[in-house]
């Protein structure tokens, strides 16, 4: 069972900026953000043609900033937000926008593809997410799974919900939420969760994460002291609700139930510099894929605190179907938490990794000096979660 | 084949025979001869009766060859000669023997003669004698009769005397309490009376005596169920009881009731010596007072109740089960005193006192072994010996480990005190700053040394349990498994695991703040497991096993695992002194780039000060480190990098970089030429284990702090004099830092990324010229 070799992409700017298209769930798309202060930015639409094994690309142009941070809509395949720098005056100010893509870039890059790549189209702007009273936009988060109306942005100290209207070109601040202490506070990461009837955030700042109920805005859990150091990347377990993954610079990635937040479920700690993101699996939640600037991506296997602890769902019928596969399972030891594999592709810090909304066995990841990788579940371990 | 047959067959014969005369000789022929009788019907056996020359010369001759002839003819010329000398001794002995027989028969000849006389003289008046005295008696004979009959008579009635006088008697010594006497005298007449009870005179005399007797049993009964003043009474009164016939099976438990009764006070005693320690276990009695009173109380009381117990129901042998029952009872309660005794024994101070106190204990206990064969009492006191060990053991090993906590406690203030004074005087100059860490080597070598010492002297406190002088120690448990698994494993091998196991935790307690665990302690441990790992592991278990003879019958933990455990610690410890340096640096360096405008920053006229800060701190993490590692391996330094020439890093191919990023058509060219230079370069990691030796830490720390640097460096935007500022920090920071890496161009290679880093991230990127970078950094 050979695995495939990854798919390797080089874009011509750095870039930190990854996501999947969360409302496509036809084909494998990425959305790469690029940072560049000399040139244009871009953002890069890559399709990764699973049969061929070949990546297509299209690029539009972001001509606002470079991008730090980019979130695709969950219901509307050709709306995204992104997070970008703005240097104006010898003055850098951090911001954020809903974009529409044009309409035709899809149909237009495949008649003439040439053309496209020569002359890239521009986002249209649908709106800012701006409040000058709030400070520098870090990320922009989508509702999960909703219909594309509601986000949340995270500004220094503060988490604005934004309701959007009139087809998304007007965005009006419903509610805030505020951390107040000592210092400067700032969120570094937030993610907006999928339980609860999508009524509850986590945010990070410095070594904290928070939990925020979004109903009221106020603060429902608090892990002081999460990591040794900043915290970079949150992600909610998408199938247990109190379960939550952290990763930070102290090289550790940890998973927490939130609701004994004393002390973490379980703490990994592979990588050898800082760990810049955590994502879980959409559908198989014991894969989790975890970035680091020390070039590396790692794929483990929790086994032990994912929805499915032994690796396999059994179903009845299955079992009634011979022995034969009944004995073999047996011969199988579980499937213990293990690293499944390290990838060592990048040559830079790896500052981004996502799964694709598509096909559950396929990610991304993304390092600073533009290379983007495509890489699969080992085929092995595939059959085994699905067997 | 028969030639050789003949002379082994004859051999172990010949043998025997010699064996029989020796046997004979020294008389121990009654068993050991009766079946070797028939041996001498041989003919051939010459020195058999029934010896035959013919038969064995022709034997001889058939059988041998010609040099056993030969040698069988000197063999006998030999021995016939020596037969001869023999004889010539006894003849001529016999001679002289039988010339002073001759003498001596003559002699006698004479005073035979002599003596016939005499004696025809005797036999004469032996008849006259005979003659008077048949005559006396025969006068005397009636007289005689008479005062055989008297004499009879006589004793008769002083014997009935006896009978009429005995219920006085009887009375009277029941006043006196001779109860012994009374029975005794009653048994004496008892026969009698029974025989003659058919006489009404007698009858009534009986009846009297029964009267009195029932009344003095009353008596006895009495002053048994009073419970006697002593042991030696009671005894006597459960004797004189059963001589009256009382049911055996009733005194039986009576007397054990007794018994009980007294040997729980004497348990009371013991209780209440215990109780009132519990507030203040020092004022009270020791051990020691406390076992021996055990001993003479209780323990010499029950031996004397198992003695008499014994003495004076013999006969009852189906009551030995009874007082194995008593005795079980009553010793579980002694033992459950003495061990809440010796629990209280928690001072670890003197163990002799102990060791003492329980061989005591022990030894006593043999005596109701020897008393009451059979018992589980000295098993179980055994046990107690044992658990008693076992705890002690335990106790020490806490004992250890606090010393080894309070220890650690000390270097921690040993370490402490003097940053203080550093802190005080530190502007008296740089040589101020090494006067702190000065200290780490005697701080490392007394920690040793004093945890060895603890280590032996409680060695030696344990070794007490196994001195030859001490009754237990010969127990099988003592002699194997309280050495092997007690000494070594549970006190020992616990201990150094403890160690190390401390010593981990320091890594993950401390948090990744590194803020409650002093780098400098982490240092100081780490070398410490180090050296544990090299000799001192070996060294004490080699001590242990020799001072405690341990045969290893269970499996034991072999030296190399705890070598290895000692090894991963000390990997550890140094790992996680790497990260909180390298951190805190970093720290320094994170905040000096966070917090700073890089876009509107000023022209750079000065190397910024946290750089001298992170090359200070740098510089005396180097000594900390050198005072206790090596210095390890360096790759060989590129010729001139000594000299501070920093052109290899800047001039050539910084300025390539440069040059590609100023042409905008290009791109691509700079990701191109890092790559390029990545693709050549080995992939560097950040946190990972180092070795033990100072270049190794030193490069960890140095690698963590610039990724660190890089890292922020990326997440910000620089102006001009943004990145001019970067470039001279970093020029300053190689300027200092390549010495301590093992190799510089790992230092090259991460600046090299920080200054491409900010130019990439540098809004009008116009570096500065080599020069002038040089001259600010030298002036700084």
């Amino acid at each position: 069972m050979e695995d495939d070799a990854p798919v390797i992409y080089g874009l011509e700017f750095q870039a930190r900026a990854l996501t999947a298209q969360t409302a496509e769930t036809d084909a494998v798309r990425f959305l790469v953000g690029t940072q560049s202060l000399k040139f244009d930015n871009q953002i890069h639409i890559i399709d990764f043609d699973d049969e061929n094994n070949i990546i297509n690309k299209n690029v539009l142009l972001h001509q606002a900033g470079e991008i730090w941070h980019i979130g695709a809509s969950p219901a509307d395949k050709a709306v995204l937000t992104t997070c970008y720098n703005k240097t104006s005056d010898s003055r850098v100010v951090s911001c954020a926008a809903v974009w529409r893509m044009p309409s035709d870039w899809e149909t237009g890059n495949h008649e003439s593809p040439d053309e496209s790549a020569h002359n890239p189209q521009t986002l249209e702007l649908l709106c800012h997410l701006d409040d000058s009273t709030h400070g520098n936009a870090a990320c922009v988060l989508w509702e999960p799974m909703g219909d594309g109306k509601r986000m949340i942005s995270l500004a220094d100290n503060h988490a604005l919900l934004w309701d959007l209207q009139e087809s998304s070109t007007q965005a009006t601040v419903s509610s805030t939420a505020t951390l107040e202490g000592k210092g400067q506070l700032k969120f570094t990461s937030g993610k907006w969760s999928p339980h609860h009837n999508c009524s509850q955030l986590a945010t990070a700042n410095d070594t904290a994460i928070r939990g925020w109920d979004l109903r009221t805005m106020s603060q429902i859990y608090c892990i002081e002291n999460a990591h040794g150091q900043l915290v970079r990347d949150l992600d909610f377990n998408p199938n247990r609700q109190y379960y939550l993954a952290s990763c930070g610079d102290d090289c550790k990635v940890k998973f927490w139930d939130v609701r004994s937040v004393q002390e973490p479920v379980k703490t990994l700690e592979e990588h050898s510099h800082w760990v810049w993101s955590v994502r879980y699996n959409h559908s198989h939640d014991q894969l989790v894929l975890t970035a680091s600037s020390d070039s590396r991506l790692i794929l483990s296997n929790m086994v032990s605190i994912s929805s499915e602890p032994f690796g396999h769902l059994v179903d009845d019928e299955e079992l009634s179907e011979g022995e034969e596969l009944h004995q073999e399972d047996k011969g199988k030891e579980p499937l213990k938490d293990s690293v499944v594999s390290t990838y060592e592709e990048h040559e830079d810090s790896v500052y981004a990794a996502e799964w694709s909304s598509a096909d559950p066995w396929l990610f991304a990841s993304l390092s600073y000096d533009g290379r983007l990788v495509i890489n699969r579940v080992p085929r092995a371990l595939k059959y085994r979660i699905l067997l | 084949m028969d030639e050789g047959s003949v002379p082994v067959a004859e051999d172990p014969g010949r043998r025997r025979r010699v064996h029989g005369m020796l046997k004979i000789y020294y008389g121990l022929n009654e068993e050991g001869k009766a079946p070797e009788q028939p041996e001498s019907l041989d003919p051939c056996d010459i020195n058999g009766p029934h010896f035959d020359p013919e038969l064995y010369l022709n034997k001889l001759r058939r059988e041998c060859s010609l040099t056993e002839l030969m040698d069988q003819e000197t063999c006998m010329v030999r021995q016939i000669r020596s037969l001869d000398s023999d004889m010539q001794t006894l003849v001529y002995e016999n001679y002289n023997k039988f010339i002073s027989a001759t003498d001596t028969i003559r002699k006698m000849k004479n005073d035979f003669k002599k003596m016939e006389d005499e004696m025809d003289c005797l036999s004469a008046n032996m008849a006259a004698i005979t003659e008077f005295s048949a005559r006396i008696s025969g006068t005397l004979q009636d007289q005689h009769a008479q005062i055989t009959k008297l004499s009879g008579v006589h004793t008769l009635l002083r014997k009935l005397q006896f009978l009429f006088e005995l219920p006085a008697r009887l009375n009277k010594c029941l006043e006196l309490q001779a109860y012994a006497q009374a029975v005794n005298t009653h048994r004496r007449a008892r026969c009698v009376l029974q025989q003659y009870s058919h006489l009404p005179s007698f009858k009534g005399i009986q009846d009297d005596c029964h009267a009195i007797m029932d009344k003095l049993a009353q008596e006895l009964r009495q002053k048994f169920r009073d419970g006697g003043s002593s042991a030696k009474d009671l005894s006597e009164c459960v004797e004189l009881l059963l001589q009256l016939d009382e049911p055996a099976e009733e005194l039986c438990d009576k007397f054990l009731s007794h018994a009980r009764s007294r040997l729980e006070s004497d348990l009371q005693g013991l209780e209440a010596e215990i109780r009132p320690s519990l507030p203040s276990p020092a004022s009270n009695t020791d051990i020691l007072e406390f076992i021996d009173r055990g001993c003479n109380e209780f323990v010499s009381s029950l031996c004397l109740v198992i003695t008499s117990y014994q003495e004076l129901f013999i006969n009852h042998a189906q009551k030995g089960e009874l007082l194995h029952a008593f005795v079980d009872d009553l010793a579980a309660r002694y033992f459950m005193l003495v061990e809440r005794r010796i629990q209280e024994e928690k001072g670890v101070g003197d163990n002799s006192l102990l060791v003492r106190a329980l061989d005591r204990f022990h030894r006593r206990l043999q005596a109701v072994a020897k008393l009451l064969p059979g018992s589980a009492v000295p098993n179980k006191g055994t046990e107690i010996v044992i658990r008693a060990a076992t705890e002690r053991v335990k106790q020490y090993l806490s004992a250890l480990q606090s010393f080894y906590m309070d220890s650690l406690t000390d270097v921690r203030q040993a370490l402490a005190t003097p940053r203080l004074s550093v802190a005080g005087t530190s502007v008296a100059g740089p040589a101020s700053g090494r006067d702190a860490p000065t200290s780490l080597p005697e701080l490392l070598s007394s920690l040793s040394a004093s945890i060895l010492n603890q280590i032996k002297s409680v060695l030696a406190s344990v070794h007490l349990f196994t001195a030859k002088d001490i009754t237990f120690s010969n127990k099988p448990y003592f002699k194997g498994e309280f050495c092997s698994q007690g000494v070594r494993e549970s006190l020992v091998v616990s201990f150094i695991k403890f160690v190390c196991q401390s010593s981990r935790q320091f890594c993950e307690t401390a948090g990744d703040k590194g803020g409650s665990t002093p780098p400098a302690l982490l240092l100081l441990l780490s070398r410490l497991c180090l050296e544990y790992e090299t000799s001192t592991i070996s060294y004490i278990l080699t001590l242990t096993d020799e001072q405690f003879l341990v045969q290893h019958h269970s499996p034991v933990t072999p030296v190399t695992t705890l070598c290895a455990e000692a090894r991963e610690a000390a990997q550890k410890l140094l790992n996680h002194y790497v990260k909180v340096q390298g951190l805190i640096i970093s720290q320094m360096l994170r905040k000096s780039v966070e917090t700073r405008d890089w876009v509107n920053t000023i022209e750079p006229r000065n190397v910024r000060a946290v750089m001298k800060r992170v090359v200070e701190d740098t510089t005396s993490i180097d000594v900390q480190v050198g005072l206790l590692y090596e210095e390890g391996v360096r790759k060989a330094h590129s010729s001139d990098s000594s000299k501070r020439t920093f052109s290899v890093y800047s001039s050539s191919r910084q300025q390539a970089r440069y040059a590609a990023s100023y042409t905008p058509s290009a791109p691509m060219d700079t990701n191109l030429l890092s790559n390029i230079h990545k693709l050549f370069s080995e992939r560097i990691d950040i946190f990972s284990s180092v070795e033990f030796n100072k270049v190794s830490v030193m490069t960890g720390i140095i690698k963590i702090s610039l990724k660190t640097f890089l890292e922020c460096v990326r997440l910000r935007t620089f102006g001009r004099y943004g990145l001019q500022q970067i470039q001279v920090d970093c020029h300053y920071l190689q300027m200092y830092l390549w010495r301590f890496v093992s190799d510089e161009n790992l230092v090259h290679f991460l600046l090299d990324e920080i200054v491409g880093s900010a130019a990439h991230r540098c809004l009008d990127p116009a570096p500065m010229e080599q020069s002038v970078i040089e001259v600010i950094c030298e002036r700084g």
